[in-house]
């Protein structure tokens, strides 16, 4: 029955992803400057042709939107790619020495794991208040975000270790590298992939909370700061409906799209790996 | 019961020390691993939203962020010291609530916190297993189909989003719930049904927000176990020798699914809690989410700093606890 589900789920999910790169792109063709307030009139609903209305900062919310997925987007994508290097690493490792190293790495790991993520998020953030820059703020999600994917990834080297080919390279003499990306790459390359998409929800999530909380560089549009500037300046008492709703509409498109891209991959890879 | 000692609980004592030990050791390092100076930004900030308190104030504040950060003396002496402090439960003033204790402000927003999380993280855990149970033995009926396009829809959404949209329409929209706070303006909390009533009107929105997303995850990860556990030989023999259905979706899949889950609810609280956090301060609700937001805003860095150190023990307290829970659910731990 999954392999009915799994279809649907990733045409739908790059379909939406597809969409919202098209949306991110064209912030490069906005006629307005993004950091710039007192652009156009103030608090207009949706019309042509501001067709997302405009907001209580004099900017048009369509192309504002434009920008804010364009920059959540390269945070996730810093982040993800930083704590990848990380959690390849710690999981590869981990799974192949096995032993004491394993068990220091995996206490580790788990150490982190259940700390309250958030707070140390704030503790760096509220030091480094409104001086993070895209790709500071990126490096920071990364810091954090690996302890899930290297315990995943640990979990799969562990299960290929024992495999028969593995032993077959080591026994042939082959070198760790040499089984590393030689052997276990081809197959944890789904996983990989499944764990960025994840770990890019996590950073887009988590840039939200920073924002929120105003520790982002609020002028950067992003979808966090768009949220905070219509929260903060009431749009909902206000009735700016479409001030609140173009993020948060946003958000979860974005979100979705990755994670049934994710769950898709996940299912596809299973099922080669277990085709073989 | 020695083996049971030496296997399993000095094991849980050792990683509950070095959590605490890493999580403490964190909030002393991290900030002085930044490149700003952190006393610098920090005073500059307060002094933007400090105006109105006189000279000597603001220098017991920065004589405590010295202390805290402990940039008098040898980093080994600061770092001494701020052991000292923890253990003495004493994180200095608050700036923004001055002279008030740190630990005083968080003994009175702490308990909400805590009510909200864990009443919600153990609702969720409960019901997301055992729904996902059943629907994971019956994979095919209708219900379990739409139960299944609902949670994948929900899960990925962030909690921020997820609160802020139930505000919308059940509180702004709806009105069937308050706007937020956790009990209502001007009213004090007695031992009455009317109180007790308003308190949990007030808790519904953030603990259904918390319920939806984290239950969701649970009915995931049960399903996919359960559809392990189903293929199993001794369910399977159970079945032919006509064990009735229910019987063996709770005595025999459910009882064997559940308890990687116990050992997944504990590496889970780190996540309950910030998810907590978060969602208070969609609700403004008066736990430390919004004790947090307010210290951010005003750049209360001894809070900051407190509500740090307090969450990791806390935190790291509950994950001890479900840890020490685990054997009374699994025989095979206790009598290895």
């Amino acid at each position: 029955m999954f392999w009915r589900n799994y279809d649907y789920k990733l045409t739908l999910g790059v379909f939406f992803l597809l969409s919202l790169l098209v949306l991110a792109l064209l912030s490069f063709f906005s006629p307005y400057d993004p950091v710039k307030w007192l652009q156009v009139q103030r608090d207009l609903p949706p019309s042509w042709p501001h067709i997302l209305g405009t907001n209580s900062k004099g900017q048009d919310v369509f192309w504002e939107a434009t920008f804010a997925i364009r920059n959540s987007l390269i945070i996730a994508l810093i982040a993800a790619s930083v704590s990848r290097i990380i959690a390849l690493v710690v999981g590869f490792v981990a799974g192949h020495k096995g032993g004491t190293v394993d068990r220091m790495a995996m206490s580790l790991t788990d150490g982190i794991l259940v700390l309250p993520l958030i707070m140390m998020l704030v503790l760096v953030a509220s030091i480094m208040k409104g001086k993070l820059e895209l790709w500071g703020l990126g490096i920071l999600l990364a810091f954090f975000g690996w302890p899930w994917d290297a315990r995943t990834i640990r979990a799969q080297v562990l299960s290929l270790r024992e495999r028969d080919f593995t032993k077959t390279s080591i026994l042939s003499g082959k070198g760790t590298l040499a089984i590393v990306f030689g052997e276990y790459f081809p197959h944890i390359t789904p996983l990989l992939f499944s764990t960025v998409l994840n770990n890019m929800t996590w950073s887009i999530s988590s840039e939200i909370t920073l924002a929120v909380l105003g520790l982002n560089r609020l002028e950067v549009p992003t979808l966090g700061t768009m949220l905070y500037w219509a929260i903060r300046r009431q749009a909902l008492l206000l009735g700016y409906w479409w001030w609140v709703f173009t993020p948060v509409a946003l958000t979860i498109i974005l979100l979705i799209g990755l994670y049934f891209v994710s769950i898709g991959l996940c299912e596809s890879g299973n099922l080669t790996l277990s085709r073989k | 019961m020695m083996k049971f000692l030496k296997e399993y609980l000095v094991p849980r004592l050792i990683q509950y020390f070095f959590v605490v030990f890493l999580g403490l050791t964190l909030v002393f390092f991290v900030p002085r691993l930044l490149p700003q100076d952190p006393i610098r930004e920090i005073v500059g900030q307060f002094q933007q939203h400090g105006a109105g308190l006189d000279a000597k104030t603001v220098e017991t504040m920065v004589a405590t962020f010295r202390e805290l950060f402990g940039l008098s003396g040898s980093w080994h002496e600061q770092y001494w010291s701020f052991w000292k402090r923890i253990i003495r439960f004493d994180f200095g003033p608050s700036f923004f609530r001055f002279p008030t204790p740190v630990s005083e402000l968080l003994l009175r927003f702490l308990p909400w916190t805590l009510w909200i999380m864990l009443t919600s993280t153990f609702l969720a855990w409960l019901l997301g297993n055992i729904i996902g149970g059943i629907a994971g033995y019956f994979p095919g009926r209708r219900w379990s189909r739409l139960l299944d396009v609902f949670s994948v829809a929900v899960r990925p959404i962030p909690y921020y989003t997820f609160g802020l949209i139930l505000l919308i329409f059940f509180a702004y929209t709806w009105r069937l719930f308050p706007l937020g706070g956790g009990v209502s303006v001007g009213r004090s909390i007695t031992f009455s049904v009317a109180s007790l009533i308003d308190i949990l009107r007030h808790s519904f929105l953030p603990m259904l927000t918390l319920l939806v997303l984290n239950g969701v995850g649970w009915y995931h990860q049960m399903k996919l176990l359960v559809q392990n556990v189903k293929g199993e030989d001794f369910v399977r023999y159970a079945k032919a020798g006509g064990v009735k259905p229910w019987w063996v979706i709770s005595q025999y899949v459910l009882r064997n699914a559940m308890l990687p889950q116990v050992t997944g609810l504990a590496l889970a609280i780190g996540q309950s809690y910030s998810a907590a956090i978060i969602v208070e301060i969609v609700f403004s609700y008066p736990g430390v989410g919004t004790l947090l937001y307010e210290a951010i805003a005003r750049a209360d860095y001894n809070l900051i700093m407190g509500i740090a150190a307090v969450s990791i023990l806390t935190v790291s307290t509950l994950v001890l606890i479900v840890d020490l829970i685990y054997p009374l659910l699994d025989p095979r731990v206790r009598y290895r």
